[in-house]
């Protein structure tokens, strides 16, 4: 997936000369996770910057450059430094166009997500502070080939984009990719694997294991339909409305911690939208409401995994 | 608006009970099935839930009076439309007021009061995982005093489909009813017509069920044209039952059918057996004479078979009890007598019924059995051919082993098993003399037929065994 974001970005800065990156390392380090190596020797270190370690530099940095017409990338080193420019985020990102009528064309991207024993403080999954803010939209790939195909959309698309890259899946998630320029539009979920008995919606890491989770229930004579929702915001309401229409019953699975995570969301939006249609409680599968634990054992029982999935799918499928 | 709260009837046979303890006095809040008060009764002393929630006003019957079940005992102020958790999003539909009789909680021992009749009462409860249903959802229906489970899904499905969700029974968790089982009914004829009258006309009542018997393959006895559903519960966490390696098999439609019969049969027919022991030399001799004869003349296979019907006729003419069914607290006496032959198949079990076996001779129950037989293994039983048995014979003896305890085929009062014929030593006369025995056994439902009829029975139907004298040929 790592190889998919970098080539994403080398082929969106030689299409449009206005895309520029910024953040910590990304230029002569090539980056902490190398995403961005060799950019700067192609582009050079007008359009390939590196700064000094402030969040709210780089991101407000990007917003000045949005207002003179560049279509700047920034990046967050470890995402969970996006904390740090919470409030250029959602005072100025997310405001600027609403209020001033100056639209804000920029991504912000980093490397997300645990499971590979980086702490409480290189492990987060802050998307739900950015999904809760109006004038943002949050993209979050399971695979590498929506990584690349979101990613160039997000850089082409007006609005603010916060892009998550999940680090679980940089190395781990490795695609042939079809050569050529294609896009994947934000905003739409995809339904990764057909089923009758219940639906999974996921995202993320959590997109694989719940895949898993659905190998482990066919096995039992229990078919699960896999939704991916890539998009956290705008969410796709219709594919996900859709899918319970069909099966009745819907498990939410992601790696955000349980309490104001999306699956909450998801809930109201199925109550909502297909109350009538369900033959179960909405049931959700979540990290545990702590901050990412750094022993790793600790850490694998903090996250969900596949027997943990397979178990409620298997409780709400016979329900 | 007030709600009445009711002595609630805590078995068939009471009907009064004796209030030992208001839990709320007057003023109080309460919430519905929140413990209201005690009572004692002849079987059960059992802590009773508030129908509804609300403010208690009044107590009508004082701590240590016995009233007749029915009578109101207090009232409560409901607290209107909505309950205490309306969702803002939810439709605007009202709670319609109930003046229900508490739920009736299955029987407790009266050794463990309070805590297991309200243990007992929350068995038959959704799990615990499963929401409470929405107060702005319609007012779920109310059966024999008890909340139906279902889910929003099937709610809708029924209203559109306009079946009564009260007559039908649930296979999902706790007892609910679930999609599988409304898209059942709704396959089965759609909407249910009316319970069958109460008390048993001469001619048999008019009830009709479900136009046409569903799609199920030869069903098993008691299935087709019925809504009867059992939960299949695990007696464990379902985690402790798969570990290391292991190959999960779903159940066929058959199997699950059989399955949820026997739990059933066992649940609602308490089952005592009677075993005896039949002298078969004579039948043996009389079959290994005549039966090459027999299947050149009439071109059939001669068995064992028609030799048992034939003495368990002669039985259920003399003690037509055993020839019945139970419907509450009605004795249901056939007057036909449609003996069932269970038949093991390699995909499961299967009982055809020989209608009217009282009037075939030996000749034309033999051939009835091996037909029925044959088509029960070749799956070409017609659903009428499995209905309407009155009486059943099992011959697990055919696999080996002294005897059988079988399970009652519903709605039967009693079935008969057969053991292996065996050559024994026995004492005749005082000598002892080599013949071939078997053991007779009879499962009964003790509703219905008490021991010494049992007895009886099986003493008729050894005579008729052991005196055969009927020219076969």
């Amino acid at each position: 997936m790592l190889e998919a974001i970098r080539q994403a970005l080398f082929e969106e800065m030689e299409r449009d000369p206005a895309v520029v990156l910024l953040g910590e390392d990304v230029g002569v380090y090539g980056g902490a996770f190398k995403v961005t190596a060799g950019l700067l020797e192609r582009f050079g270190w007008e359009r390939v910057i590196d700064t000094p370690i402030s969040e709210t530099a780089i991101v407000g940095a990007a917003v000045g450059m949005s207002y003179l017409g560049l279509r700047p990338v920034a990046e967050m080193q470890f995402i969970d430094f996006i904390a740090c420019c919470f409030n250029q985020l959602t005072n100025f990102v997310a405001k600027s166009h609403y209020r001033w009528g100056a639209p804000v064309p920029m991504v912000v991207r980093g490397p997300s997500g645990g499971g590979v024993h980086g702490g409480p403080f290189h492990s987060a999954n802050p998307e739900m502070y950015f999904v809760h803010t109006p004038g943002l939209k949050v993209v979050y790939p399971s695979t590498a080939y929506d990584a690349k195909g979101l990613l160039k959309s997000a850089i082409r698309d007006n609005n603010p984009v916060l892009f998550f890259e999940h680090k679980f899946l940089y190395r781990r998630v490795k695609e042939e990719l079809p050569s050529g320029d294609y896009t994947v539009p934000l905003g739409k979920a995809v339904v990764r694997r057909e089923g009758r008995d219940l639906t999974m919606v996921s995202y993320a890491a959590m997109m694989h294991t719940s895949m898993g989770a659905a190998e482990v229930l066919a096995k039992e004579g229990i078919e699960a339909e896999v939704i991916d929702l890539r998009t956290l915001l705008p969410l796709d309401r219709e594919t996900l409305l859709a899918s319970v229409k069909k099966t009745n019953k819907i498990l939410v699975v992601h790696e955000d911690t349980r309490t104001g995570g999306i699956a909450g969301e998801i809930a109201a939006l199925v109550c909502e939208g297909a109350f009538e249609d369900l033959d179960g409680p909405v049931l959700r599968v979540t990290s545990l409401d702590t901050p990412v634990p750094y022993s790793p054992p600790l850490e694998e029982r903090f996250l969900p995994d596949v027997q943990r999935v397979a178990a409620a799918a298997r409780d709400l499928a016979r329900y | 608006m007030p709600v009445d709260v009711l002595m609630p009837q805590m078995g068939e046979s009471i009907f009064e009970g004796t209030i030992t303890k208001w839990l709320k006095k007057p003023g109080d809040k309460v919430e519905r099935d929140e413990p209201l008060f005690e009572i004692s009764t002849d079987k059960v002393d059992a802590e009773i839930p508030a129908p509804s929630a609300g403010v208690l006003k009044e107590i009508k019957v004082a701590e240590g009076q016995t009233v007749p079940i029915q009578t109101v005992v207090a009232v409560i102020d409901a607290a209107g439309a909505a309950a205490a958790t309306a969702p803002a999003a939810a439709p605007a539909r009202t709670e319609a007021p109930q003046a229900a009789a508490p739920p009736t909680p299955p029987p407790a021992p009266s050794a463990a009061p309070a805590t297991a009749a309200q243990a007992s009462q929350r068995v038959a409860v959704a799990p615990a995982s499963a929401p409470v249903a929405a107060a702005g959802a319609p007012a779920m229906p109310r059966r024999d005093g008890q909340r139906i489970h279902s889910s929003p899904l099937v709610r809708r499905l029924a209203r559109e489909h306009n079946i009564d969700l009260a007559e039908l029974r649930g296979t999902g968790a706790g007892g609910r009813i679930s999609k599988k089982d409304i898209l059942a009914a709704i396959a089965a004829g759609g909407s249910r017509p009316a319970a069958p009258p109460p008390a048993p006309t001469f001619a048999p009542p008019a009830v009709a069920p479900a136009p046409a018997p569903p799609a199920v393959p030869a069903a098993v006895p008691g299935a087709p044209g019925t809504v009867v559903h059992v939960t299949l519960e695990n007696a464990v966490p379902r985690e402790r039952i798969y570990f290391g390696r292991y190959e999960v098999q779903p159940m066929t439609v058959m199997r699950q059918r059989i399955a949820e019969h026997m739990v059933v049969s066992k649940r609602v027919s308490p089952h005592v057996y009677s075993v005896d022991e039949v002298d078969m030399t004579r039948i043996v001799q009389l079959r290994d004479r005549t039966k090459n004869e027999f299947e050149k003349r009439f071109d059939t296979k001669l068995t064992f078979m028609p030799f048992f019907v034939r003495a368990c006729v002669e039985g259920l003419r003399a003690f037509p009890t055993v020839n019945a069914s139970a419907d509450g607290t009605n004795v249901v006496l056939h007057k036909e007598i449609n003996v069932g032959i269970a038949v093991a198949l390699d995909w499961g079990l299967i009982v055809p019924v020989i209608k009217s076996a009282d009037e075939k001779n030996f000749l034309g129950l033999q051939r009835a059995i091996n037909d029925l037989a044959e088509r029960a293994r070749s799956k070409k039983l017609k659903p009428e051919e499995v209905q309407e048995g009155t009486f059943a014979i099992t011959n697990p003896g055919v696999f080996g082993g002294l005897m059988g305890l079988p399970v009652i085929n519903q709605p039967n009062v009693a079935i008969l098993g057969l053991g292996a014929i065996q050559k024994r030593p026995v004492v005749i006369e005082d000598a002892i003399a080599i013949r071939s025995m078997l053991y007779i056994t009879m499962s009964y439902d003790h509703r219905v037929v008490d021991g010494a009829v049992s007895h009886q029975f099986l003493q008729k139907v050894k005579k008729a065994l052991e005196n055969w004298s009927e020219n076969i040929l």
